[in-house]
């Protein structure tokens, strides 16, 4: 801390007779702070750089030692190159992570809204005892029910088709979307609901005319926080699906590390391309991630 | 529930209701319950099959012998002996819990500092959040095969940024002795969530504690001893339960940087599972691992829960 004040002397400080102890220990305090963020940032930030440089490196150059930090030529071509060595097309594993993404999402966030509306707002014989049933799954370990889930998509006929991936979530979502849902509809005044109710509305017009308008952030979070989740997925898509034109991105990231785990270049853009609209998606809802997160801490205390 | 019965709920109806006749009273409050169980019932439908059957039919699963071609055969309790003969369900308990034991305190601890750092009332406070948090939205293959790359053993960063300070190129994920540790410093990379729960709950903690701490003359440590910590106690518990369930269950990344090795270093209590459910096809024998780990992860948790009444302080709600 001392040799901090020393660099940085005199003049960058107000004027000595307004020198407060108080002044001097906010200005050694953000100078500290700034330092060790910047630090930090850098330690965050060196991998991905580094994955992004290997990704532009004309093959033979990732095996340089020591490394180059800016290849020379950037070869952006590995990303075409990438795709085309791929067993199948690349579009068609888009198609198939865009697919249960967005069918998945929308199955969450219809029908968990509708039974979080369920808890929140109507009274009924068995509530308490069934959102407590919510509440324990958000705790239960996914692993436990592994095994019977392969056997029950198995005795449907459903193993490699993207139906496991999908239809559950149309029963519910999950709990944490329940939960949070449920939070946000609490916090609508009922007074609105009761008007409705007075002037005939039935409860299914309530929540879709009252409620839903309403909750707009709410819906938001659910809906950017299932889009990351089911496009990042990997354990349930590996466990069901075995055709490779079922592939999501993230098994064909796996197969291409198997048959081509020498063109590390290759590799890293492929990942680059898994990651990069999760990225663009973080950067455009930045408020709905860090709510989301902030709701899922929330509900321990 | 019994309570709905009682005429006091019904205060909260507007005057209009609350002057229909009786009968029409109980017709709007079977309506109520018939609707109520409506909105649920998807979710219920799905709890039925996709989570609440599936436990029932693991347990039963779990005390069969049952290779999925063939015709499952009742074995009784064979499968829970199986595995305290079995070297490597003792390997799979140890890994993880040795990445639990050092993992877990490890990113508490970091997530923590950074949010104590992030929450400073400083500059440019959004980008640096921004950029700690980016790490975490990588998806777990792309991180693992990435973190593969940075743990190559003759040209990866790694031991290239270790020779920057003169340490000798290491094995990392080759090494049976380094493999573990490398993976939790890899996780150490993906505390974002972590971080932003802290922050929620720093920014949670009312700022007229601190001003009456000064005042009466507490310094820094002193307001972050006696408020930060007790204050944030209820987050600090929070991501350590999480923190330990998901550990529990690390799988990912075992699967794609080490496949478990060497020597079954790697080999996680999860990927094991996997490995025997299949791979193996054993249904019975990875059913019963299913349920150990259900016992070990809930009395964990109940453990945490019956520390945290002493230790987690718990704002009590003040009616006003």
């Amino acid at each position: 801390m001392a040799q901090n004040t020393e660099r940085h002397p005199a003049p960058l400080l107000p004027s000595p007779a307004r020198l407060r102890p108080a002044d001097l220990r906010r200005w050694v305090v953000g100078f500290a702070g700034h330092a060790l963020l910047m630090l930090g940032s850098v330690m965050m930030l060196i991998p991905i750089l580094w994955m992004i440089s290997t990704s532009l490196k004309k093959t033979g150059q990732e095996w340089v030692f020591p490394p180059l930090w800016i290849p020379n030529p950037i070869w952006w071509q590995n990303y075409v190159e990438a795709m085309d060595a791929l067993p199948i097309p690349f579009y068609v594993y888009v198609f198939n992570t865009v697919l249960i993404t967005l069918s998945a999402t929308l199955g969450t966030v219809l029908t968990s809204s509708l039974a979080a509306y369920g808890f929140a707002r109507l009274r009924f014989p068995g509530r308490n005892f069934m959102f407590l049933l919510v509440l324990s799954t958000l705790m239960l370990p996914g692993a436990v029910t592994l095994i019977p889930r392969f056997l029950v998509f198995r005795y449907l006929g459903w193993l490699d088709t993207l139906l496991p991936l999908i239809v559950p979530y149309w029963f519910g979502g999950t709990a944490f979307s329940i939960f949070l849902l449920r939070q946000f509809f609490m916090n609508i005044p009922r007074e609105l609901d009761e008007a409705a109710r007075i002037d005939g509305a039935s409860s299914l017009q309530i929540f879709w005319q009252i409620i839903v308008p309403l909750s707009g952030p709410a819906l938001a979070t659910i809906t950017i926080f299932q889009v990351w989740g089911h496009w990042n997925e990997f354990l349930e898509p590996l466990i069901y699906i075995n055709s490779m034109d079922n592939y999501t991105i993230a098994l064909a990231l796996r197969t291409f590390q198997n048959v081509r785990s020498q063109r590390i270049n290759h590799l890293m853009a492929m990942a680059l391309i898994q990651v990069l609209p999760v990225v663009v998606l973080f950067l455009f809802a930045q408020k709905y991630f860090i709510r989301g997160i902030q709701v899922s801490g929330l509900s321990g205390r | 529930m019994s309570q709905i019965a009682k005429p006091q709920r019904f205060s909260q109806y507007p005057a209009g209701v609350r002057r229909t006749r009786r009968f029409g009273q109980r017709g709007l409050l079977w309506r109520e319950a018939v609707d109520g169980w409506l909105f649920i019932l998807p979710w219920f439908l799905g709890f039925l099959v996709f989570t609440a059957g599936p436990m029932v039919a693991s347990a039963a699963i779990s005390l069969m012998d049952w290779e999925i071609l063939t015709p499952p055969a009742w074995v009784g309790l064979k499968n829970f002996r199986q595995m305290f003969s079995d070297p490597l369900f003792f390997t799979s308990l140890y890994n993880t819990a040795f990445y639990t034991l050092l993992g877990v305190p490890l990113y508490l601890f970091a997530s923590l500092l950074m949010a104590l750092l992030l929450n400073l009332p400083l500059r440019g406070i959004p980008a640096y959040r921004a950029i700690f948090f980016l790490p975490s939205l990588m998806p777990a293959v792309a991180n693992a095969l990435l973190w593969v790359w940075i743990f190559s053993p003759d040209f990866g960063l790694a031991n290239y940024l270790l020779g920057w300070i003169g340490v000798p190129p290491q094995k990392w994920l080759f090494d049976v002795n380094q493999a573990k540790p490398a993976l939790i410093l890899m996780g150490l990379w993906g505390i974002g969530s972590q971080m932003i729960i802290f922050l929620a709950g720093l920014q949670g903690i009312p700022q007229v504690l601190y001003e009456a701490a000064s005042m009466d003359g507490a310094n820094e440590w002193r307001r972050f001893w006696s408020i930060t910590l007790p204050m944030l106690s209820p987050t600090i518990f929070f991501n350590l339960v999480i923190g330990i369930i998901g550990s529990f269950q690390v799988f990912t990344t075992a699967f794609i940087a080490t496949q478990g090795g060497p020597q079954n270093a790697t080999l996680f209590y999860l990927l094991y599972l996997w490995r025997n459910g299949f791979d193996y096809f054993k249904m019975g024998y990875a059913s019963a691992l299913a349920w150990i780990l259900l016992v070990i992860v809930l009395t964990l948790t109940l453990i945490q829960f019956r520390i945290a009444r002493r230790l987690v302080y718990y704002e009590v709600e003040e009616t006003a």
